[in-house]
């Protein structure tokens, strides 16, 4: 009966038939960013074969792999955008994707995403928010809310969720956008932008995760979570003139940064060029 | 297809850059020209004393053979790049020392469950911790075999002079193409940076292996398969079209992830030990002295091995009849000969700078009427010919 799901949803073309269904909770938000990357892939004409999509660990990191049908490498906690920087040097003509979570790309592994944006590395990742560490069963994670209720936090969060899209834009990435799951239509067209852009790109997509996040934040619902996601959505032009107060617990949505920068795999290859050149190693 | 290094334009540029012939220089710089004679044009490191010439080395020589140097923000982030870059073809190395070898343990193992190619050489260092940090030490013994978590086979290598270290830097890369396995080199701060006079051969006398690539799409399927029944499957590269998966969870001969069934586990945990147990020639190595007649037995590795033979060497013009026995790979531990030689031996000497490691793995090849000693220094200065030969005097 599965089967027959699947063969009607035009995307699947794109992904592991023999890994479905996926092993996201009903609801998940993952589906939706799956849905938005498949979808931008299938706009923009990619050949899959000129794809390769890198995820660390966490449930949001299944979403590239092994779901997504292209060259997938599933890698350790925090280390996927480590693990891209050798495949797009090996392979700088190919497009080289990272999709994780939030625990996993900013937390245990916010140094190599600071680094990656600053080298501007041609690499586009997207990053699932979804506020919490959803795979080990709901612990706070470096981007739940202040106040807000997990495994780890039972009384309440007392810490500040840090700005990921902020602050890889002050690192140096050359695009960089905010969207959430109710956002469909903006997030692919985002996403399409950031596959094109020759530098790192960042789309960070605020997600529910109703089973972990929710559950023990009154939103136990999906659609609860996607009308809390829209009713305090701010877009960047707004949000400019607005004070930190009036921005706390808001999420500011569009594109943060987007500018051309000399790139990484670029600049590696012009300088192998000039050394070259230089000691006379050119074949004549 | 071809594995990057191996094209006909490398072997010009490696003999018009490098004239054959008899160098100056450091054991770091040795093991260098080692990686770049072997093919190696990926590096990605993080400095580390007493390692740091190896990437300053690549740094400068790599892109003249189009070769590329990362310095990454960690030891974490190096070995996970040199894993990506791997994967689409390169042969790739990283250099570090106790500290960054540590952080580098946890993708060590993830290369080793999924088969990737690797060479790190660790130039050992004095510890625990930051210890003395600028000197030498055999410390990580241990560390190269049993650092990274789960049941996992490991090969590491160990040179003993600057000269060995050119040629087991390419020893080590032809046992991980081979084997489709990391492979360690275990170098130590004192080699690294002693200056001795080595020589640069012409590349035709240098052999060189590559690792095996699908010959048809069915093998391409199966990168964790065994299609040659030697343990060792063809490795699929990406940018290919082969939609190759690879994952550090339990998979499948197809890649993908079953982390539920314990058959899986089971036969995908010991493909991996099977293929480094049955293909023993393809790494074990060890040199031997004058252990035809030995009656006391030196055991001794690395920068060691060279005092050791020196005492050796001394104690045979006094009549003393003693064998040394130099283990080159030091993971798996060459278990046969050590236990033939130990039969012999009334006495055996285990030569080392740290607290007594590979003395452990030795004790498991000799027999309880046999008198086993550690000969051991630490403190970041070499043992030398005399303390080892006192100790070869002191069990006569
Ligand atoms: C080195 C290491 N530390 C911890 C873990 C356990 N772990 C697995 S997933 C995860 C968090 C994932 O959170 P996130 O990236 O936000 O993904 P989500 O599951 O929420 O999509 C953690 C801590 C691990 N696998 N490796
Ligand atoms: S736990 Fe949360 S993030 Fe993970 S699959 Fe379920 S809903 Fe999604």
């Amino acid at each position: 009966m599965a089967k027959k799901i699947y063969s009607t949803y035009p995307m699947v073309k794109y992904l592991r038939k023999e890994a479905l269904p996926t092993a996201l909770c009903p609801g998940c938000g993952g589906g939706t960013v799956l849905n938005a990357f498949a979808n931008a892939v299938d706009q923009l004409k990619l050949d899959p074969k000129d794809l390769v999509v890198v995820s660390g660990i966490g449930c949001s990191a299944w979403i590239a792999s092994p779901y997504f049908l292209a060259d997938t490498l599933h890698t350790t906690h925090g280390r996927a955008i480590a693990f891209a920087t050798g495949v797009k040097v090996g392979l700088p003509d190919k497009k080289v994707v990272v999709i994780s979570g939030d625990g996993d790309l900013a937390s245990i592994g916010g140094n190599h995403l600071l680094h990656a944006a600053r080298r501007n590395i041609d690499i586009t990742v997207i990053l699932v928010n979804n506020f919490i560490y959803g795979m080990t069963g709901g612990q706070v994670a470096p981007t739940t809310p202040f106040g807000a209720k997990t495994t780890t936090s039972p009384y309440r969060n007392i810490e500040h969720p840090l700005q990921i899209s902020e602050t890889v834009a002050a690192a140096g990435a050359s695009y960089v956008a905010r969207w959430t799951t109710a956002h469909v239509y903006q997030l692919i067209e985002s996403i399409k932008k950031a596959l094109q852009v020759k530098g790192f790109s960042l789309v960070e997509v605020i997600s529910q995760c109703p089973v972990q996040y929710g559950r023990r934040n009154r939103m136990k619902e999906p659609a609860e979570m996607l009308r809390w996601f829209l009713k305090n959505s701010v877009p960047v032009s707004k949000a400019k003139d607005m004070s930190p107060e009036e921005l706390e617990g808001k999420f500011v949505i569009g594109e943060i940064v987007n500018r051309t920068r000399p790139e990484f795999t670029t600049e590696l290859n012009k300088l192998i060029d000039e050394v070259q050149e230089h000691f006379g190693l050119k074949e004549e | 297809m071809i594995i990057r290094g191996d094209e006909p334009e490398q072997l010009r540029l490696l003999r018009k850059l490098y004239k054959p012939g008899n160098y100056f220089m450091q054991g770091n710089e040795a093991v260098a020209y080692g990686a770049l004679f072997a093919g190696c044009r990926f590096y990605a490191g993080y400095p580390i004393t007493p390692s740091s010439e190896i990437a300053e080395t690549m740094a400068r020589e790599l892109p003249k053979l189009g070769g590329y140097y990362l310095q990454m923000e960690d030891e974490i982030g190096s070995i996970a790049a040199m894993v990506g870059a791997s994967w689409t073809g390169f042969k790739v190395m990283t250099a570090t020392a106790g500290p960054g070898f540590s952080l580098m343990q946890e993708n060590l193992g993830y290369a080793v469950m999924t088969e990737t190619p690797l060479v790190l050489v660790d130039v050992q260092r004095s510890g625990p911790s930051t210890g003395q940090a600028t000197k030498g030490a055999q410390g990580d013994f241990f560390q190269a075999r049993w650092g990274t978590h789960g049941d996992h086979p490991i090969v590491a290598v160990s040179p003993t002079s600057g000269q060995d270290a050119f040629w087991e830097t390419i020893r080590a890369f032809n046992i991980s193409e081979r084997l489709r396995t990391p492979v360690v080199v275990l170098f130590d701060g004192v080699l690294a940076h002693t200056r001795e006079q080595i020589k640069i051969p012409d590349v035709s006398e240098v052999e060189i292996t590559y690792r095996k690539l699908p010959q048809n799409e069915e093998e391409a399927r199966l990168p964790f398969g065994d299609p040659h029944g030697d343990g060792v499957p063809p490795m699929p590269l990406f940018g290919h079209g082969y939609f190759t998966h690879v994952t550090g969870s339990t998979h499948k001969e197809t890649g993908l992830r079953d982390v539920y069934t314990p058959e899986v586990h089971d036969r995908l945990v010991r493909r991996i030990h099977r293929k480094i147990e049955k293909n023993r020639e393809v790494y074990e190595k060890y040199e031997e002295h004058f252990t035809d007649d030995a009656e006391i037995l030196v055991v001794s590795w690395g920068v060691t091995a060279r005092p050791a033979l020196g005492a050796v060497l001394r104690a045979r013009e006094e009549g003393i009849n003693v064998g040394l026995f130099v283990p080159k790979t030091v993971h798996p531990f060459p278990a046969e000969r050590m236990r033939e030689l130990a039969k012999k031996a009334r006495a055996v000497l285990v030569a080392e700078m740290n607290l007594g490691q590979m003395i452990i793995e030795v004790e498991r090849y000799v027999n309880d009427d046999v008198l086993l000693k550690g000969v051991n220094k630490i403190g970041g200065v070499p043992l030398t010919v005399e303390e080892i030969l006192r100790e070869i005097r002191g069990v006569a």
